[in-house]
């Protein structure tokens, strides 16, 4: 345990921990104690552990700011997890805890001489240097990356459980202060379902910690009946510890809870996020104990931890006179509350009657102290960012800043709210909301208690109307006057030297914020992404609005001219988890895949899809392959083909819907017949290929490729919203099983099953297609020869699929029947010179080029692409795809992809290789010049190593060039 | 500690002079506008002035100094194209990257760091090959490595057979870099400023004025502007302004999602895309990762950010590195993509004459910056079609003389 214990022992404090639980973690490797329901930095914080970090430029000492886990003094690492707010991370017992970014201990960080070399790195500094002579950067750049950053990684770290859920309602409200509450208890009394979603533990916002009319007690009595009341409603609905980190223009609602992301669908959305406190900008601003006064309520009222012995506050409104009150009651002795201007009213008297020296007019200018804040320099204001020399030291060990506000307004922005600038309330404001938005509270710019209550309710009800769908009425009137008391119009003072920090995310001074625009940077967003204010992780939630000032000053123009930069989502930092969730990638397995585990197979992707490549070991996959096409080519094989696409395609005009569809002509093909189908887009490329089966005349059954099917039903429902053609297409491909069954014996064993399908060569020819049954399953059987064998592609319904695939094995054994997988495939469609989509042809190939112009109908009026095509006929081709084979079989056997090269220049390109053991040489197809196309022309392939491998140009098909072998 | 930043810590005032010499008010006349203050309008600027002497120029933007696309990419800059037209265009924007900083006098921060792009299938490893083999041929360094390979160069990436799609190999091309994007436009403006070029922000062009056939100024919300020669350079509006010239361009405009996490210490040096998965990433040098994912499934004129976007992209990202599991999302926006059927820019002459458009930069605009300057404004200067852009001419889809780089240009920004 270090230090001596910093806790109030007094009722009214305390209201989020347990002090019956006491637990220890360590900090950089040294005890603590801290209680059930701390934060990591409450609890550091009650054991006098004020210093948190490192800033992340010059090394400055830190410590909490907000105590809300929305600035980056209080960044650490737990475990393997980086940058946690260590004011919003629960404390828990025996975590080890450690502060980041420091070369030796955060006591004593080495790095610290940065800020004495600070005069030395001008805004954009890098920008300025490190580049001559050329090449020089990337010596800098390393030592540069590794002081930047902030937390580390861990590569080893285990992925964690994380998970979605997807929430629907009326109204949603964001925040559950006063504000939240009222709107979402008056949504749903208006007979609204409501989701209300606040970030704390608690519900309550302000009124945890704050003051009503000067009053804790008023305070505590509202929050107790509004709780009371919201937690008794049947149509409210609430989440606590979640934070709703975007608003989309879409309709999604993003909020984050423990290892959950919720996404929200809202007819209605009510914002009463609150407001972000802004910092007082003077020498040493960010000195550790120096806090927001909302900061040091929380430590109170929340964690029952006492800010410091002995307060100074800096003050513009009442807010920083009520904090006067809660340190007072907790037993802080307040030395002096020093305003910016001449706050007045009762919360100014009670303080007053309580001895607290009050200086008006004045500012504070300066503090001392490093690891903490030891003393402040006090001095009158005389203009706007200007005072007198600092004449009074003021002794202290806490500060507490309240000189203004700025409403939360990101996720209004996100969802398409106009940010402007209110000269009236020195805030910024969200106008003309998007449909379905609205705001209330202090995000609304609506701050007395009364105001706040009357305007919440109306916003609430309203939302629950309009979510009903009845009609809107008026927005309630946000105009508050009140709400110009609040934020001082430039608490910001520049001393003659040392650093005034704007932001404390980027260790960015008044001077860099000056510079950027003397360096020519004078827009808004130019001196963002100069000086890089606001890009930090706290957003720029405490610089925007000074930084918008000073802009303001230098240039003189006014604040509502100079605009802002984009609130961009997230509102706080997302883990990459909790976006990806339980990673949903289904894989699809056909109904044969444990057959083929059984048999040994070695599985490919192909889309979502796991197919086989070959059935046996890695280690001996070339045989294994050879010996697939063997059987294949002298016996029969068995391919499971249900990834192929297929598609039912019926009515009236499904013969010229196909026919619009594909290149070549359907309407007189006959019933029992499968055709081939080329599909190109409408630039003429080919994107797919496959075969269009009649079964009916109202009734074609096509077939797609596997990566393509997806695509091709997707144009052709697209197609014909436009068409609107009598014709209904349906993707079937998960439906059915498909297996093809090719080879020589291919006919011998189907026909000792039973079955109603004549298989007789006459009754059943090549490219014939029949339905029926096979041995009791229902069937639908196509002819036809992407391998160039006799063969039949049988489909059934899905269901059937393992059975059928283990009929036809048990029948196929005595016929030597081999199952064989895509590699095999691959070589036996090649030995017949068919292609495949998408691998010997490009994202430019054409018809033409790739050797399919017997399958464009000439005649036809329209089919997609067709236009496109008869341009580039015209015009001409410049390659032509055509097969090859290696001439010396002593040579490297080239890859697909490898170039064909004359006279130093690029002139084609092989899209297909095998090594033929049927043919005993190797062969493929690639694209060559249409000079080079003639049988018998010689070329060269360059493969791996730069090597020259001779080739010629041979006919397709390479094997069974008179396609007997497919018809027998 | 560099002697360049003694004088800041030596002189009491800052001793800079502005990078930008503002001029208040738009003259009537000028020899070339270019519409669109992003980094290809400034960087043709840039060139017009120093490389032909034309210096009588007005940028004309109509939101704030390169704010639009210059601003939203995730800054990678490559060569490793397929296609021959396109790996010896970018081949010579990478030359010029390399030596920008001094040509400049700023630091971009040109950092090469090497660049996979992982395949996951037999198809990826095939691209990657034919990708490898014309790089090669023209001299830009790309290799084809198997998973093994991946690796060991990238030993945090996650190469295991238990993936969803495992790594079967990569396009490894070292060269690939990562560049500030907002310096290189800076530099391009404060360069092209200095030699007398105006650079005029908040201007927005209403109307391109056309006299017999010819290009001779532009309508702008401040007034009438009469120009030689007029140039376009608005990536994302690119179909909008030029239909304002009369010309009606192939391109579909889809918005592009990027973020980035908060800071780490470095953890990353590559920058590794995966096509299959649909994502990229980098390390920058404040440790911030960049990423980003494919175009959205939809075209629209929007810049607004999704939620879906956030989730795709993370569920991929954790599969190449699990341990970014508790690493956090900083920030995310979109620009606007304006896509070409075949995945190349549309560069030089247009059928209305005296006006130059530099479009169709889909998501590779930020790496072709240099050299699209240097050509555009050679083209502008002699219009003429320089040779190395003659490929990209706004003619070629009518002739179907396409440059296809949809293997190489998708999510490989």
């Amino acid at each position: 345990m270090s230090g001596h214990s910093n806790r109030i022992e007094k009722p009214g404090f305390g209201l989020l921990i347990d002090h019956t639980k006491p637990l220890s973690f360590t900090f950089d490797g040294k005890l603590f104690n801290g209680f059930n329901g701390d934060t990591i930095a409450s609890a550091l914080y009650g054991s006098q552990q004020v210093l948190l970090s490192r800033s992340f430029k010059y090394h400055r000492p830190r410590g909490a700011l907000t105590m809300n886990g929305l600035d980056a003094n209080t960044l650490v690492q737990v475990a393997d997890e980086p940058n946690v707010r260590a004011d919003l991370h629960p404390v828990a017992a025996g975590i080890a805890v450690k502060s980041i970014n420091h070369l030796g201990s955060l006591q004593r960080d080495a790095f610290s001489v940065m800020d004495y070399f600070s005069r030395f790195l001008p805004v954009g500094f890098y920008y300025k240097t490190f580049f001559r002579p050329a090449g020089i950067w990337k010596y800098f750049e390393r030592p540069i990356r590794i002081m930047a950053g902030l937390g580390t990684l861990d590569p080893r770290a285990d992925h964690k459980y994380y998970d979605k859920a997807y929430l629907f309602t009326d109204v949603l409200v964001v925040g559950g202060g006063s504000a939240g509450l009222e709107a979402a208890i008056a949504a749903a009394e208006t007979g609204a379902e409501t989701l209300l979603i606040d970030e704390n533990s608690q519900l309550g916002g302000s009124l945890l910690y704050g003051r009503v009319s000067d009053s804790r007690e008023a305070a505590d009595t509202l929050r107790t009946r509004l709780v009371a009341k919201a937690r008794g409603l049947e149509k409210l609905t609430i989440l606590t510890s979640t934070v709703v980190s975007g608003l989309f223009s879409d309709g999604w609602a993003a909020a984050i809870g423990g290892n959950r992301l919720y996404k929200i669908r809202a007819r209605q959305t009510i914002v009463a996020a609150g407001s972000f406190d802004q910092p007082l900008v003077f020498r040493n601003n960010d000195r550790p104990g120096i806090l927001f006064a909302t900061a040091a309520q929380r430590l109170m009222r929340l964690y029952g931890v006492r800010p410091g012995n002995r307060a100074v506050i800096a003050t513009s409104n009442t807010f920083g006179y009520e904090a006067a009150l809660d340190l007072l009651d907790a037993g802080t002795e307040v030395a002096a509350v020093i305003d910016l201007g001449t706050t007045s009213g009762p919360t100014v008297d009670a303080v007053r009657s309580r001895g607290v020296r009050i200086v008006t007019g004045s500012t504070l200018v300066d503090a001392k102290g490093y690891l903490r804040v030891e003393s402040v320099g006090v001095a009158a204001i005389t203009g706007q960012g200007k005072t007198a020399a600092a004449t009074d030291w003021i002794t202290c060990d806490c500060v507490l800043i309240s000189v203004g506000c700025s409403p939360a307004l990101n996720l209004a922005s996100h969802a398409g709210a106009k940010v402007i600038f209110d000269d009236a309330i020195q805030m910024h404001r969200a106008v003309s909301p998007p449909e379905g938005i609205a705001l209330a509270g202090a995000a609304a710019g609506v701050w007395s208690p009364a105001r706040v209550a009357a305007h919440a309710k109306a916003t609430g009800s309203a939302a629950a109307r309009l979510a009903a769908g009845e009609p809107g009425s008026e927005p309630p009137d946000a105009d508050d006057p009140t709400a110009a008391a609040i934020t001082h119009p430039y608490p910001i003072f520049k001393s003659g030297k040392g650093k005034e920090f704007i932001d404390f995310d980027e260790d960015l001074t008044i001077k860099d914020i000056i510079n950027s625009v003397k360096d020519g940077y004078d827009d808004i967003q130019l001196v963002k992404r100069y000086s890089t204010a606001g890009l930090g992780p706290s957003q720029g939630r405490h610089a925007n609005l000074n930084t918008i000032r000073i802009v303001g000053a230098v240039t003189g123009k006014p604040l509502a001219a100079i605009g802002t930069t984009t609130f961009r989502p997230p509102l706080v930092p997302e883990k990459f988890a909790h976006m990806a969730g339980r990673a949903f990638e289904p894989v699809r397995l056909t109904s044969m895949h444990h057959r083929h585990q059984e048999l040994g197979a070695q599985f490919m992707t192909a889309g979502l899809w796991l197919r086989p490549a070959y059935y046996g070991s890695k280690d001996d996959a070339a045989r294994t392959i050879d010996d697939e096409v063997r059987a294949v080519r002298t016996a029969a094989g068995l391919i499971d083909v249900s990834t192929l696409g297929g598609l039912d395609i019926r009515g009236p005009d499904a013969a010229a819907f196909i026919d619009r569809m594909y290149t070549w002509a359907y309407e007189k093909q006959p019933v029992g017949r499968a055709r081939y189908t080329l599909m190109t887009d409408m630039s003429g490329v080919v994107i797919d290929d496959g075969v269009a089966c009649r079964f009916a005349p109202n009734h074609y059954y096509v077939t797609a490729t596997t990566s393509a099917v997806d695509q091709v039903y997707r144009a052709m429902t697209w197609s014909n919203v436009q068409w609107k053609m009598d014709v209904d297409v349906a993707n079937v491909t998960a439906a059915y099983s498909a297996m093809n069954l090719a080879g020589p014996k291919a006919r011998a064993i189907v026909q000792t099953l039973t079955t109603d399908i004549d298989f007789s060569k006459d009754a059943f020819p090549y490219m014939g297609v029949r339905t029926g049954t096979l041995a009791g399953i229902p069937v639908r059987v196509l002819r036809v020869g992407f391998v160039g064998e006799a063969g039949y592609e049988i489909h059934c319904p899905a269901g059937y699929g393992e059975a059928l695939w283990d009929i036809l094995m048990t029948a196929g054994k005595p016929h030597g029947l081999k199952p064989f997988g895509v590699e095999a495939q691959r070589i036996l469609r090649l030995e017949k010179g068919h292609i495949i989509v998408g691998q010997d042809t490009d994202g430019l190939t054409n018809p033409i080029e790739a050797g399919m112009d017997w399958a464009l109908a000439k005649k036809k009026p329209f089919y997609i692409g067709k236009r496109s095509i008869e341009l580039q006929a015209a015009k001409g081709i410049t390659r032509k795809l055509v097969g090859f084979a290696v001439t010396d079989s002593a040579s490297p056997v080239p890859k697909d992809c490898h170039l064909i090269i004359r006279d130093g220049e690029i002139v084609g390109r092989v899209t297909s290789v095998v090594k033929s053991a049927t043919l005993g040489k190797v062969i493929g197809l690639a694209y060559l010049p249409p000079t080079m196309t003639d049988a018998g022309q010689r070329f060269e392939i360059r493969v791996d190593g730069g090597a020259m491998v001779p080739a010629e140009v041979v006919p397709t098909p390479f094997y069974d060039p008179q396609n007997a072998r497919q018809d027998i | 500690m560099p002697f360049a930043l003694l004088k800041y810590g030596l002189s009491r005032e800052h001793p800079d002079d502005p990078h930008f010499r503002w001029k208040p008010d738009l003259k009537k006349t000028y020899d070339v506008v270019i519409i669109g203050a992003g980094g290809h309008g400034l960087a043709a600027a840039y060139h017009l002035a120093k490389d032909h002497g034309i210096t009588n120029i007005a940028v004309l933007e109509k939101g704030w100094l390169a704010g639009g696309n210059t601003a939203r990419n995730t800054t990678i800059v490559r060569a490793n194209y397929l296609t021959p037209e396109g790996v010896a265009f970018y081949k010579e924007s990478v030359e010029l990257f390399r030596t920008l900083s001094n040509e400049l006098d700023i630091n971009v921060m040109y950092s090469e760091r090497g660049h996979f792009t992982l395949a996951h299938t037999d198809a990826a490893m095939r691209t990657a090959r034919w990708r490898a083999e014309v790089n090669k041929h023209l001299g830009v360094n790309s290799e084809v490595i198997d998973s093994a390979e991946v690796k060991r160069i990238c030993p945090t990436m996650n190469v295991t057979d238990e993936a969803r799609y495992p790594i079967l190999g990569a396009l490894y091309h070292p060269p690939g870099a990562i560049a500030r994007h907002d310096a290189v436009a800076w530099g391009y403006a404060k360069e092209a400023m200095k030699r007398g070029v105006e650079v005029h922000t908040q201007t927005e062009v209403k109307k391109i004025l056309i006299e017999n056939g010819r290009a001779i100024g532009v309508e702008t919300n401040r007034g009438i502007i009469h120009a030689g020669k007029v140039m376009q350079a608005v990536a994302g509006s690119s179909s909008h302004v030029a239909r304002m010239a009369g010309l009606k361009l192939p391109i579909k405009t889809i918005p592009l999602q990027a973020c980035v996490s908060e800071p780490v210490k470095p953890i990353l040096d590559q920058i590794v895309v995966s096509g299959s998965l649909h994502v990229y990433i980098s390390q920058s040098a404040r440790g911030e990762m960049v990423m980003g994912g494919a175009t959205d499934p939809y075209g629209l004129y929007s810049s607004r950010s999704t939620l879906d976007f956030k989730e795709s992209l993370m569920g991929h990202m954790l599969e190449l590195f699990p341990f970014m599991g508790e690493l956090r999302i900083l920030r995310q926006w979109a620009g606007m993509a304006d896509m070409t059927p075949d995945f190349s820019p549309v560069m030089g002459l247009t059928p209305l004459e005296n006006y130059y458009i530099d479009a169709g930069w889909g998501t590779w605009g930020f790496k072709a910056t240099p050299v699209c300057g240097k050509r555009m404004a050679e083209c502008v200067a002699t219009g003429r079609q320089p040779d190395l852009i003659k490929p990209f001419a706004l003619s070629r889809f009518s002739t179907f003389d396409l440059v296809g780089e949809k293997g190489a240009a998708s999510v490989g920004h």
